[in-house]
């Protein structure tokens, strides 16, 4: 029989191959899954492991999808690491789109080029106003933060449904309900000629260097992580937890704002329904698979984005549905959580000892 | 009078869903587990259950199916947490995230898909009563089903041992241990009948009260549960009650849209959600008051230590 036996202290080694052991049984279950549905296992691999890397357009398109992605997370991580549990940035992600989309309406043809700076912060308040919902109802009234962050998920996506049903609707959009497409002036500028890699790319590898100096260097990211490892500890240091909740979910407010509005002044170009396209949960995902460290993240966060393009190429090229992704997306989490468990205990065959 | 018999019917229905996943989270979290994925149970047991209604016709095997499903995800849930130790929260949200996904890949085929006309079932005599018997006797057995659940659990868990039992491991795992009971499975049991309920309410979302598939149909019912269980501070009866308050809110809403209330749909969709955040804000302001109310090891793993 296999049994666990717990280790003296946590197992280095594991914490850093626990991620890749994770995938590698995800791509087993994969494997499984295609042949289960009949379709060819390596071709269905290669949907998702070769197509979204094959080219320079196919790249820039996984920077498109990874870029929201580790935006979201880096905030995320900051919130997991002071034990503030924020699972509503999708909530936050769309009210930084709906913020970032109300200033980019208000431009004309005249309008100069820094107006997609206003977008942005727009977007940023936007993302950060969500966000002190949840931090003010915690402080004031101990309202959990899971259940008020993710209940104003739903009342953000209402309120994007109004605007885009309501004041907001192109009218010459044929009835559609989505806004026009923003002004040239207010659209994120792309990097090169023949992909849609933009400027939101460096702005988010910026933002992932930022927040390990934050992490690592600073006294207050220093300060938010006693309090979420041990309370008392921090207490006695004289940590303020109170400056701990409102720092976190400022920050996780702020970048999933930031994706936001790169979204809509980005790829989409416009206000519709489908701004929420789950990025803010599949971030929870990136920010656990990176192990809430940066470096990791960028990694996750390309992995989970090549999920996304090839369910989209499973679905135009294996007719199966788009929404494998998601599925993928679950497994990769429940594999990483159950390799984790080798971080602490060693496995072994035969009796306890 | 008609309209208001038929929105008491109507509630008493929608608060039967989230009732059932109610007590299932309260079974869970009697015994100490926090899981958060009852939105991902949920979803799976609805198609489960929708697809089963589809191939074979009956809502029953539907319901089965459903629970079916939601013990499959309660039990992989509980392995990890209970046995493997991971993180409560991470596992559920996995739960979670992983049940939205699965769902709607495997619905794909179901979303156009009918279910047959059903014939409404009435409590012969007492539904012939003006008003009364509108609103509460022509109703789908598992409303009555979960109102006698609900009783059930409140005398299980106050007054018989084996509730008892479930309580003690809820509140101290170490003391119930040394009893001699064996905490992690009697928590992986708990686990499971949490799944089942949970399973349950979502086949009747999706057999009973739309009745039809859409992908993400659970619509945050699954976290309303969650949220039921605090405000109900952990009490069967109250769960009942607060899952009819919500399904009046529910109603409430079509209602209004119904006689042309000039408030933009969008606006009365939020209702439950807002009403969710203002009953927390309400319940959670005396910090104390929840803390001598709630299971004291709930989210604290448990190691025997031999």
């Amino acid at each position: 029989m296999l049994a666990l036996e717990p280790r003296a202290q946590p197992s280095r080694f594991w914490t850093w191959v626990s991620p890749a052991l994770a995938l590698l049984l995800t791509l087993m279950l994969g494997v499984l899954l295609f042949a289960a549905l009949g379709k060819d296992p390596l071709r269905g691999l290669q949907m998702f492991f070769w197509e979204p890397i094959r080219s320079g357009y196919a790249l820039g398109e996984v920077t498109i999808k990874a870029t929201p992605l580790l935006l979201i997370a880096l905030g995320l991580a900051v919130c997991f690491r002071s034990n503030v549990w924020n699972i509503g940035a999708e909530g936050q992600f769309v009210m930084g789109a709906i913020c970032a989309a109300g200033v980019a309406l208000t431009a004309d043809k005249a309008s100069g080029s820094w107006m997609v700076l206003l977008v942005l912060l727009a977007g940023v308040l936007g993302g950060m106003f969500w966000a002190s919902i949840t931090a003010a109802l915690r402080e004031r009234f101990h309202a959990n933060e899971i259940l008020v962050s993710l209940m104003l998920v739903y009342v953000a996506i209402q309120l994007l449904g109004f605007l885009v049903h309501g004041p907001w609707k192109d009218p010459a959009g044929y009835n559609f309900p989505q806004s026009r497409t923003f002004e040239a002036a207010t659209q994120i500028p792309r990097l090169m000629a023949g992909s849609r890699m933009n400027l939101g790319l460096p702005l988010v590898l910026a933002c992932a260097v930022l927040l390990w100096v934050f992490l690592f260097r600073l006294r207050a990211g220093f300060a938010l992580q006693v309090g979420g490892l041990a309370p008392a500890a921090s207490r006695y240091a004289g940590f303020s937890s109170r400056q701990a909740l409102w720092t976190s979910l400022l920050i996780s407010g702020a970048t999933a704002g930031l994706a936001g509005a790169l979204e809509v002044a980005g790829p989409i170009g416009q206000l519709t329904p489908y701004v929420p396209a789950g990025y803010g949960f599949a971030a929870i995902i990136v920010a656990f698979v990176g192990r809430l460290h940066p470096a990791g993240m960028v990694l996750s966060a390309i992995l989970m984005s090549m999920f996304y393009i090839g369910g989209e190429l499973a679905q135009s090229r294996l007719g199966l549905p788009k929404s494998i992704s998601g599925v993928f997306q679950g497994l990769l989490l429940f594999c990483l959580l159950l390799c984790d468990t080798l971080i602490n205990y060693r496995l072994w065959l035969g009796r306890v000892r | 009078m008609e309209t208001y018999a038929l929105l008491l019917a109507a509630t008493l229905n929608a608060g039967t869903v989230l009732a059932l996943a109610g007590l299932g989270l309260l079974l869970n979290e009697k015994s100490g587990v926090l899981n958060l994925g009852a939105e991902g149970m949920m979803l799976c047991a609805a198609i489960a259950g929708f697809a089963t209604v589809v191939h074979t016709g009956s809502d029953w095997l539907g319901f089965v199916a459903g629970m079916g499903a939601g013990m499959v995800m309660a039990a992989l849930f509980g392995w990890l947490v209970i046995w493997l130790g991971t993180n409560p929260y991470a596992t559920g949200l996995a739960l979670s995230l992983f049940g939205a996904g699965f769902s709607a890949f495997v619905g794909v085929s179901y979303v156009q898909a009918k279910l047959p006309e059903r014939v409404p079932w009435v409590v012969p005599g007492l539904s012939d009563i003006p008003f009364v018997g509108e609103a509460l006797f022509r109703q789908h057995p598992m409303v009555y089903l979960a109102m006698a659940l609900t009783l059930s659990m409140a005398v299980w868990l106050q007054s018989t041992r084996s509730g008892l039992v479930l309580r003690a491991v809820g509140e101290s795992p170490q003391s119930a241990h040394a009893l001699g009971y064996p905490v992690r499975l009697i928590r992986f049991a708990a686990v499971l009948g949490g799944g089942a309920l949970c399973g349950l309410a979502g086949a009747y979302l999706s057999v009973i009260y739309t009745p039809l598939w859409v992908e993400g149909m659970v619509a945050g019912k699954g976290w309303i549960a969650l949220a039921l269980t605090t405000f109900a501070t952990w009490r069967p009866v109250r769960v009942l009650l607060g899952a009819y308050l919500f399904g009046g809110v529910t109603m409430l809403q079509f209602h209004l849209q119904s006689q042309g209330v000039q408030i933009p749909s969008q606006f009365l969709d939020m209702l439950p959600y807002l009403a969710t955040i203002l009953v927390l804000v309400l319940i959670s302001r005396n910090p104390l008051w929840i803390r001598a109310n709630m299971p004291a090891s709930l989210g604290k793993p448990f190691t025997p230590t031999a």
